[in-house]
């Protein structure tokens, strides 16, 4: 009574892993690729890989499972080192990237050079998110350092869209008074009025938008987009432009170890250079980014992204690198910002 | 009853055997088990911190932002520790001595803090208190902030530390009985004098274990306080936290120099809870031969 069932299960089991191994053995042919992300490209890639895959199995007659993950950029950069195999990483700063180049030693230091525009298929910039009818009458970076106004921005020690946000403001504020001390300390005064320093972009969007904490966001463009996109929240907010951004720029690189160690570099590359073709593009466009190269998108996709002067990472702070160690390593400017008084 | 008495010598007793088999194997096997959850990562933690030395561990522990957040942390972890021990005793005594309907519920609920990922008491935490919040809305117009604060730090920290105090309280309140609070109070005590004189001392070892239990958890908890804490420098940054901020920079050593010493400091707690019975028994053994 108690033998029976018990071999039939084992037999069923050792039947179900034999058939697991065969379908495995069988699947082999089918070519995997891991792309590492960070949080907002989640819908976005969830396009583009269902795309390529059906473009690389009309060229190639190869079936292309394309996994992604996604998190906050630096962590998912820190996973990659920790030995998360990537077959390529599409994350929010260069900088990140970069650590994995150096800590990891998992890619060339040169790997922004290897794809147009920096590495970049697809860019953003920082705007203001206020609330609508714009109470507080925000309408550039001067106004965020006023008594009475909360900002919301991430910490930028954890999170990578809010380095950006950072250099965006003090971009501009070098701008205004050209001298540094100023400059310091009107981001000193622009963090005095950060009630929350959430770790992430995506906790500091709830909090301004569920909570109803704060008077104005600082947000990536596609992030503010996909607020204005949704239903429930399309009538409580609007977009404010600031007279002067950074261009964001959120890198893409395959990871050289990985993919020679998968033999999966064809794949990889293929599907990095595909950002850049027209569908690529257009899909950024869709999504809330700015196509690198808007001429290969139509005319009227673009109508949603408005004029912005903008400064880039290389021209206003020397590159990521410099940028990082200056700015957000340990004991760097934002340290000096968040001094106790 | 009595008869099955009586038929027990007839019984042939069984040589008692251990339902594990082998102390060896046994043994052998927890501890391997033991070794690749526990000690694995805490030795590969010690020797990161080991290769520190004193002098970077303690350059890295100096740092005033370092030194607040670990204010704060061992600071916030005491109150809630503390709040969740009276707390946790008080809910412990109403499931065990009043019978009302929904009590089953009650002590079921107790263990939702273990079983909730962190993250989601955190977030309802916040939504609770925050100025918008059912809770928060309230207290806001009072000048009560209690969100973005360190309350709200300990309110999230109380909330995970509650069911400790409750589940180590509870067993001892069970295996008390009246007896000896009826005794008290026949010989005139006052409800505050049993409660005193009779009670506290034999719950005592008990509440020490939940608070510690409660502390050490509280001391390294992330996931819960981050969304409430407002995580400012210097004002509401949880060491936990300070430690993520740490790998984000890819400062390896300034994290496990945190990490060493919150983990330190539990340690010395699990520790202290280890000892709290066989330094109870003592004192109770000089009390009878007094």
């Amino acid at each position: 009574m108690t033998r029976t069932p018990r071999s039939t299960l084992l037999r069923s089991l050792a039947l179900g892993f034999a058939l697991a191994l065969a379908g495995g053995t069988a699947a082999a042919k089918d070519v995997e690729l891991l792309n590492v992300s960070y949080d907002p490209t989640r819908e976005f890639y969830a396009e583009v890989n269902q795309s390529f895959a059906a473009q690389w199995k009309q060229q190639t007659g190869e079936t292309l499972k394309i996994r992604a993950s996604h998190g906050g950029s630096g962590k998912q950069a820190r996973s990659v080192i920790d030995g998360l195999e990537a077959d390529v990483v599409t994350l929010a700063l260069a900088a990140d990237i970069d650590a994995i180049a150096t800590n990891g030693k998992l890619l060339p230091a040169n790997w922004q050079t290897r794809l147009p525009h920096n590495s970049a298929p697809y860019t953003s910039t920082i705007v203001f998110l206020v609330r609508k009818g714009n109470p507080k009458q925000i309408r550039d970076w001067s106004d965020l350092v006023k008594p009475g106004v909360a900002v919301i921005t991430p910490n930028p020690k954890t999170s990578g869209g809010a380095r950006w946000n950072y250099l965006a403001a003090w971009a501009w504020a070098s701008q205004e008074y050209r001298d540094g001390g100023k400059v310091v300390d009107f981001l000193t005064r622009l963090f005095k009025n950060v009630p929350v320093l959430d770790t992430g972009a995506r906790g500091a969007t709830t909090t301004f938008v569920e909570r109803g904490i704060g008077d104005v966001l600082l947000a990536w463009e596609n992030e503010a987009l996909l607020t204005l996109s949704e239903a429930d929240t399309r009538d409580k907010f609007e977009v404010v432009i600031p007279s002067l951004s950074i261009k964001a720029e959120p890198p893409v690189a395959w990871v050289d170890k990985n993919i020679d160690r998968h033999g999966t570099r064809k794949q990889a590359e293929a599907y990095l250079r595909y950002l850049y073709t027209p569908e690529g593009q257009r899909l950024a466009a869709k999504h809330g980014y700015r196509p690198a190269e808007p001429d290969k998108v139509p005319a009227a996709e673009l109508a949603r992204f408005p004029q912005v002067k903008q400064v880039t990472i290389d021209g206003a702070f020397g590159g990521w690198k410099k940028a990082q160690a200056e700015h957000f390593a340990d004991g760097g400017f934002f340290d000096k910002i968040y001094q106790p008084k | 009853m009595s008869s099955h008495a009586l038929s027990l010598p007839r019984l042939k007793i069984p040589r008692f055997r251990q339902p594990l088999p082998g102390f060896g194997l046994s043994l052998g096997l927890g501890l391997a088990w033991l070794s690749v959850v526990v000690l694995l990562p805490l030795a590969a933690l010690a020797i990161r911190a080991a290769g520190l030395g004193l002098d970077g561990w303690l350059r890295a522990i100096q740092d005033p932002r370092v030194q607040a957040s670990l204010k704060l942390s061992f600071g916030a972890a005491f109150v809630a520790a503390v709040a969740a021990s009276f707390a946790g005793a008080l809910v412990a005594w109403v499931i065990v001595r009043y019978r009302f309907p929904g009590r089953r519920l009650l002590d079921a609920l107790v263990d939702l803090p273990f079983a909730l990922p962190t993250a989601v008491a955190g977030i309802s935490l916040t939504a609770i208190y925050s100025a918008n919040g059912w809770v928060g809305r309230w207290l806001e117009p009072l000048g009560v902030k209690i969100a973005y604060t360190p309350i709200g730090i300990v309110i999230a920290l109380v909330f995970i530390g509650l069911p400790f105090a409750v589940r180590t309280v509870q067993p001892v309140l069970e295996a008390l009985g009246h007896e000896q609070e009826e005794a008290a109070a026949s010989l005139g005590a006052s409800r505050v004098t049993t409660l005193r004189r009779v009670v506290l001392p034999e719950l005592l070892p008990a509440l020490l274990t939940g608070f510690s239990l409660a502390f050490a958890r509280a001391l390294g908890e992330y996931g819960s306080v981050i969304f409430i804490a407002g995580n400012l420098p210097y004002k509401t940054e949880i060491a936990p936290l300070l430690i993520t901020i740490r790998l984000e920079e890819y400062d390896y050593p300034g994290a496990v120099a945190i990490a060493a010493l919150l983990l330190a400091a539990s340690f010395v707690c699990l520790l202290a809870i280890n000892a709290i019975p066989s330094l109870f028994a003592h004192e109770k053994r000089s009390r009878r031969r007094e």
